[in-house]
């Protein structure tokens, strides 16, 4: 008897620990992100970190205020042009379309999330770039160029998820409109949408999360100059990017300061996974 | 009697391959952290490693069994591994300033910084004045400086660079590169944007200077490699291996054999400046 129960036991504690340590890395990851960065935050002040419009850390000016507008005004872009895509086609894809055809669109809506970001930002620098800089002006690395790439990087996870919440709704709810009269567009809009809407508020905030942690893709399309923008064509340096473009040579201060940013990024993108978790639990 | 048996069993094995597991992670580790006798660790600026590694390359072919490990890190990063001990020989792609000047050094050949433009870009030279005007915002128009009308689009390479730390000295003096100015963290990614963009300035390493982009005249003085030697060209920075005391042993071989003649033809005709050294 006792055999048994350590047979049955043997597995219960070992998966245990082994999910153990996906935990465990987690928290080692964030422990030593806020290690290294809180000092550096200390040292130069919560404000004068957060809303310092001067980035220059040989000479030990860390603000970091023109990259959170940068990372804003780039993942506002990316929602605008993104997110009415996405809906429309979650929308269609969950309601008009023939059977054959949703089963070939939706697997290449899946292959675009496969497409490795750095491929996204080559192709953005050699067709975006070029194309801004020359029919709307400016140096062509721009707010708009990372927000087009942003865009259509984010489609997958906005369209999938959607359009799952979509599906996911009791037939009753479409039947029962269609009994009291209403056309298929009439249903749509004031019955499923609305039904659904707190799996696709949820899937727009993941969207925003990809967005906003995208680091690869934007390096090569931002331009990366640490100024407050002047314009949707300006360049701009998100917190991503800051850590990505820097790293190599930072040591000492200038390091964690890096790090400094990251805590920054973890908090944003542990609000927005929150709010996430929250819209599709009020369901 | 007979249960209790096989669970110790089963325990006793588990907790073999437990250990063995153990002894193999840590004779992994142990073996991580010895250092060969035959290894020479070489680490620091990313501007100087890719002719390191084909030294080291070179150097490996001629001494079978000897292995020159090459490492990157930057300038900063290659210092203080000098200064700690953690490398044999640090590469640097500037100076040493203050307490770094204790450390042993030899440079192993310079580099040119040219300012480039795009081919079809009409200036063809400016003064060191006008490049820092530019940089520091004061210059924004092609046609103030005898170009084309057209806004300048600037590059500059990221905080920490070697490359930039050497422009901000030589060039710009006492001004600052300006917040506006696009950062790139290569050389290859400023000399792509400058030869896709009309109205674009930056600089790279002269060695990197291909017909892709312009370099332009500083002063009337064409960035050549004889002008960089003979000192007309003044921008150009020294490449540096560092040893924490006067190098002896491997350490001292793979030196001699960079500063040899087949050492320098090597550096050469990878692009860089040798001043003692010409074919």
């Amino acid at each position: 008897m006792k055999l048994k129960n350590f047979g049955e036991r043997l597995p219960h504690g070992l998966f245990f620990i082994i999910a153990l340590s996906a935990l465990t890395v987690l928290a080692l990851i964030t422990i030593f992100i806020f290690v290294q960065g809180v000092p550096l935050i200390a040292k130069v002040g919560f404000f004068n970190f957060i809303f310092g419009m001067k980035w220059a850390p040989s000479q030990g000016y860390y603000g970091i205020f023109p990259m959170i507008v940068g990372t804003i005004s780039v993942t506002l872009g990316a929602i605008i042009l993104g997110v009415p895509v996405s809906l429309c086609c979650a929308i269609f894809l969950a309601e008009f379309a023939p059977r054959h055809f949703s089963d070939v669109v939706r697997p290449a809506i899946q292959l675009l999330a496969g497409i490795p970001s750095v491929v996204y930002g080559f192709w953005g620098l050699i067709f975006i770039v070029p194309l801004i800089r020359e029919y709307l002006g400016g140096p062509g690395l721009s707010i708009l160029a990372g927000s087009i790439i942003l865009a259509i990087m984010i489609l997958p996870t906005v369209i999938s998820i959607s359009e799952v919440s979509l599906l996911s709704l009791s037939p009753l709810l479409k039947e029962g409109a269609f009994a009291l009269g209403a056309t298929h567009w009439q249903t749509i809009r004031s019955v499923l949408v609305p039904a659904a809407k707190s799996g696709i508020v949820a899937s727009i905030i993941l969207g925003i999360g990809r967005a906003v942690g995208e680091t690869m893709a934007v390096i090569m399309v931002l331009g990366n100059a640490v100024a407050l923008p002047d314009s949707i064509l300006s360049p701009v340096r998100t917190l991503t990017t800051n850590i990505g473009i820097e790293m190599g040579y930072a040591s000492g201060e200038h390091q964690q300061a890096l790090f400094a940013t990251g805590i920054v990024l973890l908090v944003i993108i542990m609000i927005l996974n929150s709010l996430a978790q929250y819209s599709i639990k009020r369901k | 009697m007979r249960k209790s048996d096989a669970k110790s069993r089963l325990f006793f094995r588990f907790s073999l391959i437990f250990s063995l597991f153990l002894s193999l992670f840590s004779i992994i580790l142990l073996t991580g952290c010895a250092r060969n006798p035959d290894t020479v660790v070489v680490a620091g600026s990313t501007s100087v490693q890719p002719f390191a590694e084909v030294l080291a390359q070179e150097y490996m072919t001629l001494h079978p069994g000897v292995s020159i490990d090459v490492q990157g890190g930057g300038s900063a990063a290659g210092i203080m591994a000098t200064q700690s001990g953690t490398t044999d020989i640090g590469m640097s792609s500037r100076n040493l300033q203050g307490s770094e000047t204790s450390l042993w050094s030899i440079e192993i050949a310079r580099d040119g910084i040219a300012i480039i433009v795009n081919p079809k870009n009409q200036v063809t030279g400016l003064t060191l004045q006008q490049v820092a005007d530019i940089y520091d915002g004061k210059t924004t128009n092609w046609d103030q400086i005898g170009g084309k009308k057209g806004e300048i689009d600037v590059f500059t390479r990221e905080d920490g660079s070697g490359t930039r730390s050497s422009f901000e000295s030589l060039v710009m003096g006492p001004s600052q590169i300006m917040a506006r100015a696009m950062v790139e963290n290569s050389n290859g990614a400023i000399r792509q944007l400058v030869s896709d963009d009309p109205g674009a300035i930056g600089y790279i390493s002269l060695g990197l200077v291909d017909n892709t982009v312009r370099a332009l005249d500083l002063g009337g003085i064409v960035p050549s490699r004889a002008n960089v030697v003979n000192g007309t060209y003044n921008l150009s920075r020294p490449f540096l291996f560092l040893t924490l005391k006067p190098p002896t042993g491997l350490v001292k071989d793979f030196i001699d054999f960079t500063m040899s003649p087949q050492g320098q033809q090597i550096l050469y005709a990878q692009g860089l400046i040798t001043p003692g050294y010409s074919p």
